[in-house]
């Protein structure tokens, strides 16, 4: 069985002792203090920060808190992490390695475009990567992750239909699609429009052909989509859309299932983003920070928030541009999560055109391999298309189970802790009931599948002769299961520590 | 699927004796069979020609080839800021993020196995709580403009208002990104003049602000480095129309400066990249947001929240996201925002930057950056024909000045000649910065860098 660390680890705050301190700037000298006492005294006394209420510990009391902490982390690196739509891949360390470099870390996003040519060289050709592998023509890297390539996206589609002088108010988004399809839509001021999924697991075809209208800018997609299926109807789905006049949004999220297969742009799609910590591994941090590139065929180019990355034939040099009129405009500042984007280019030089196409369609032998031998399992079922390969994941519903044991997705979910594996995604997608979406990704071995399937099973067994012991699940973790409830109560919710103290106080516990 | 020998170290069942095995076991012939449901003629040919494969030896030479090509701040001296200043980084803030725990872990969905993330945000987000001076600090946006944008949607969210008023300096960056950002909201904003001490005009604010006003939006320290010295009046006159006072504050400012929330910010954003963040070439940087402990102004606030809780046995303390019925993968469409994945591991970096210095390493910073900016600008305004600054006002860690007859651009390109990145060109930003340079001086920088800087700008004057 599994053990996680657990450390009765206190708060910074807990630790703090007077008058330590883990790091000092360099001390002035004479006339610069001098200068400074001057500039202090020239701020008004009201205007000056009386209490500093930070901690104060030494510099191994730091080190070897947050080593502590990160002990009581699962990762990547501890283990199997099946979460559905997150795409848990190896991250490669080299790829950390050079996005550590000075050449990166030590330079100025406002510099001389003279002094930056290497980096603007790595983007100029990431971005011919991209476009070559998702068949767009154009992308921009301002969005910091998936959903902010979303805005980006449903902006454009905005942009678009504004200067062809028509108003339309609606987005659709299946009811299959990641929240944060709708959350963008809303958030870029349309409507949110519903389609349903039809029994094999794809857009409901019938009921969008009635949504569609001259009010419809766009549709949100993900193919192959959240319960791991590919779009079969896709043709007719950009059909009907383009002859509407939409646009047609393509999620990156779950690229991973035809990276080097097929393309965006091939089908159809308009709009792309990626999501490079996923399909191109740069590491997640534990929610970030992450990429997300916003691509777009030609007639759309001009949308795209600055800057690009041009290359100036001329004088032989790399350039941004950000004379961009027609653009939606500027989403974040400078040029996109660079870091990140190292990360992502080293990743697409390791695997090349071949690898990344071996990669999914190992990620999608692996998703498929897990599925048979997890589906066998009481208690469990594979809604939608139930005959049907899967791509890169896929999703089981435990519906059963929960009606013969009372056990749910969640304590399933909760059990596998125990046994050393993060759980997967829970009820999610919304049209799943009880749904257990699992992503092995090309990754794991096809021992640690197996691991896998034999502690699922075990749980599905514990289930039905021990249902009270998995629904108090997980007990190998650092805590027990944790009291959710009282963490988001108005009475109780404690966002930060002075919050904790200042509770405590009025309830007299403290002083 | 091709010639077998195929090998490769991060596809873990490359090998085709182990995937015939799993395909046998799954009753399928032929790999392509799993892709029988997508059109055939979507189906490439042949994989993309793009770069690669390389070795990882050959990765690292071709990558660090590429970059060499940049000059970088071992080569030039920066006197650049603006939204990204050049600050020193500890090496305990590196070592703690480069923990691959922290570092190749997902949003903490299933907290018993995710305290240490848990933890280490909420530290993040008690932290700058302090320095702030709010109570509730979401754990991060992508940046300080974006913080802006969703801080203006969340004024909206909270009380229906449309305007928003900012002042005449705000960083013309973050502007633009707020602009994009309320558009679809069709929020107007609108700016306030500030005078040559960079005070506020209370009577034009007075005047703008109405029952219409969502917020009034203040820089602290300003973008041109001028510290606002009436920036409580700005706080009281949107109080008295009873709209929300927002105030973005640079957080190393605030190991001397007072806190926004000690004169009535009710929300709060800033750039944590100065707190542990290498410069990156502008990413990734890290959003601060937060505000007053009001319900209604939380539930409205945008991103994800780390809050303290016990275990359901009620023996141990433990850490999760909450109220996450405000975020989109509840919500939906009616989500506070969008976002899902944010900055994490910089807000950790952040947590430890700020458990190093603590109360007295960050007022020591800050005193440092105050007075090294001091010291330039007295050094400056030794010059013939230099203005310093353009605001009569303290200055923290950033300042204007011109050189009569020099245009900004030409004064940068010949600081550069010297192997000096001179600051920003603000030029454009309004009739009054003129030649106007925007530069930057923080610990980085010694005293023989400061002269440097001075006897470069002295040379020109000569010329």
């Amino acid at each position: 069985m599994y053990r996680q660390a657990l450390w009765d680890e206190p708060l910074v705050f807990e630790a703090s002792r007077k008058g330590a301190v883990g790091y000092l700037p360099p001390s002035l000298e004479e006339e610069i203090k001098q200068a400074g006492a001057r500039a202090l005294s020239r701020i008004p006394r009201g205007m000056l920060r009386e209490e500093l209420p930070l901690p104060e510990l030494s510099e191994l009391e730091v080190i070897r808190h947050y080593t502590r902490l990160s002990q009581m982390n699962y990762s990547i690196s501890t283990g199997f992490y099946p979460l559905g739509s997150c795409t848990m891949k190896y991250n490669p360390v080299v790829n950390n390695e050079l996005a550590a470099l000075d050449e990166i870390a030590l330079l100025h996003p406002a510099q001389p475009e003279e002094t930056v040519q290497g980096a603007l060289e790595l983007l100029y050709r990431l971005e011919k990567a991209l476009c070559e592998i998702t068949g767009m023509d154009r992308f921009s890297f301002a969005p910091a992750a998936g959903a902010h390539g979303e805005l980006a996206g449903c902006l454009i589609m905005r942009a678009y239909h504004a200067e062809r002088g028509e108003e339309r108010s609606k987005i659709i988004v299946p009811d299959s699609a990641h929240g944060t399809n709708p959350a963008t839509a809303a958030m870029s001021g349309y409507e949110v429009v519903v389609v349903g999924t039809d029994s094999e697991g794809g857009v409901d075809v019938k009921e969008l052909e009635k949504l569609v209208d001259e009010k419809t800018a766009g549709l949100m997609l993900t193919n192959p989509n959240t319960l791991g299926l590919f779009e079969k109807d896709i043709e007719r789905i950009v059909e009907i859309m383009h002859d509407a006049g939409a646009l047609l949004y393509y999620d990156g999220a779950n690229l991973n299932a035809i990276a080097g297969v097929v393309r965006p742009g091939d089908m159809g799609f308009d709009i792309v983003h990626l999501n490079l910590h996923k399909t191109f591994s740069t590491p997640h941090g534990g929610g970030g920070p992450g990429a997300g590139p916003v691509g777009v065929v030609s007639r759309l180019e001009k949308y795209l928030p600055p800057p690009l990355v041009v290359y100036d034939e001329k004088t032989g040099r790399y350039r941004l541009d950000y004379d961009r009129p027609s653009s939606i405009g500027r989403i974040k500042m400078y040029h996109g999560n660079f870091a990140v984007l190292v990360r992502a280019y080293a990743y697409i030089l390791s695997m090349g055109g071949e690898g990344l196409r071996r990669a999914a369609l190992n990620a999608v032998v692996a998703s498929n391999y897990l599925l048979a031998k997890m589906r066998r399992a009481r208690g469990v079922s594979l809604p939608y298309g139930a005959a049907r390969p899967r791509k890169h994941e896929f999703v089981l519903s435990l519906s059963r189970l929960r009606r013969e044991t009372g056990v749910r997705a969640l304590d399933v979910a909760k059990r596998l802790l125990d046994y050393g594996f993060h759980a997967p995604t829970i009820y999610f997608p919304l049209i799943v009931d009880e749904a257990f979406m699992v992503e092995p990704t090309e990754s794991e071995s096809k021992n640690e599948l197996d691991r896998f399937a034999e502690a699922f099973e075990r749980i599905i067994a514990e289930s039905y002769e021990n249902p009270e012991m998995v629904r108090g699940a997980p007990y190998s973790t650092s805590v027990g299961r944790v009291n959710e409830a009282r963490a988001s109560h108005p009475k109780t919710m404690t966002p930060t520590w002075r919050v904790y103290r200042k509770r405590a106080i009025e309830l007299g516990v403290e002083k | 699927m091709g010639q077998t020998g195929y090998r490769h170290p991060y596809i873990a069942n490359s090998t085709q004796e182990t995937l015939e095995e799993m395909l046998r076991e799954l009753g399928v012939g032929d790999v392509w069979e799993l892709y029988s449901d997508v059109p055939r003629k979507y189906i490439l040919e042949k994989p993309p020609a793009i770069e690669g494969p390389l070795s990882e030896q050959e990765v690292q030479a071709h990558v660090r080839s590429m970059l060499s090509r940049n000059k970088t701040a071992r080569q030039l001296k920066l006197f650049i800021g603006g939204g990204v200043w050049p600050h020193y980084i500890p090496a305990a803030v590196r070592e703690v993020i480069s923990r691959s725990e922290f570092l190749t872990s997902y949003t903490p969905y299933q907290p018993e196995a995710s305290q240490g993330m848990l933890t280490a945000l909420f530290e993040y987000q008690s932290l700058v709580a302090e320095l702030y001076d709010v109570d509730v600090v979401n754990s991060s946006m992508y940046d300080w403009a974006t913080a802006v944008g969703e801080a203006f949607r969340m004024a909206h969210r909270y009380n229906g208002r449309k305007k928003i008023i900012v002042p005449r300096f705000i960083s013309p960056e973050r502007l633009a990104v707020a602009e994009t950002y309320v558009k679809p909201l069709g929020l107007e904003i609108v700016s306030v003049r500030q005078d040559e001490h960079g005070r506020i005009d209370e009577e034009e604010l007075k005047h703008l602000a109405d029952r219409d006003t969502a917020a009034i939006y203040v820089e602290n320290p300003a973008y041109l480095g001028f510290i606002v010295e009436n920036i409580t009046a700005a706080g009281e006159i949107a109080h008295d129309v009873g709209s929300l006072f927002i105030v973005g504050a640079e957080p190393t400012s605030l190991g001397i400066l007072k806190p926004p929330g000690s004169y009535g910010a009710d929300i709060i954003v800033g750039e944590g990249q100065p707190l542990g963040l290498p410069m990156n070439f502008g990413g990734p940087l890290m959003g601060i947001l937060g505000c007053r402990h009001e319900q209604r102004l939380v539930h409205a606030m945008p991103g994800r929240l780390i809050g303290m809780t016990e275990d359901i046995r009620g023996e141990r303390r433990a850490f999760t996201m909450v109220l996450q019925a405000r975020e989109q993968h509840i919500r939906r469409e009616k989500a506070t925002s969008n976002i899902c994945t944010n900055q994490a591991l910089c807000a950790v970096a952040v947590a430890a930057y700020l458990a190093l210095l603590g109360k007295s390493g960050l007022r020591s910073l800050a005193e440092h950056i105050l007075a090294k900016t001091a010291y330039m600008i007295e050094r400056l305004s030794k010059i013939n024909n230099i203005q310093v600054p353009l605001f009569d006002a303290p200055h923290y860690m950033e300042f204007t000045y011109r050189m009569r007859g020099v245009k900004a651009k030409a004064l940068l390109n010949k600081l550069l000649q010297h192997g000096i990145v001179g600051g920003i060109d603000v030029s454009s930003m309004h009739d009054s910065l003129n030649g106007a340079v925007l530069t930057c001086v923080t610990e980085v920088h010694s005293r023989e860098d400061l002269e440097a800087y001075a006897r470069a700008v002295e040379s020109l004057g000569v010329g």
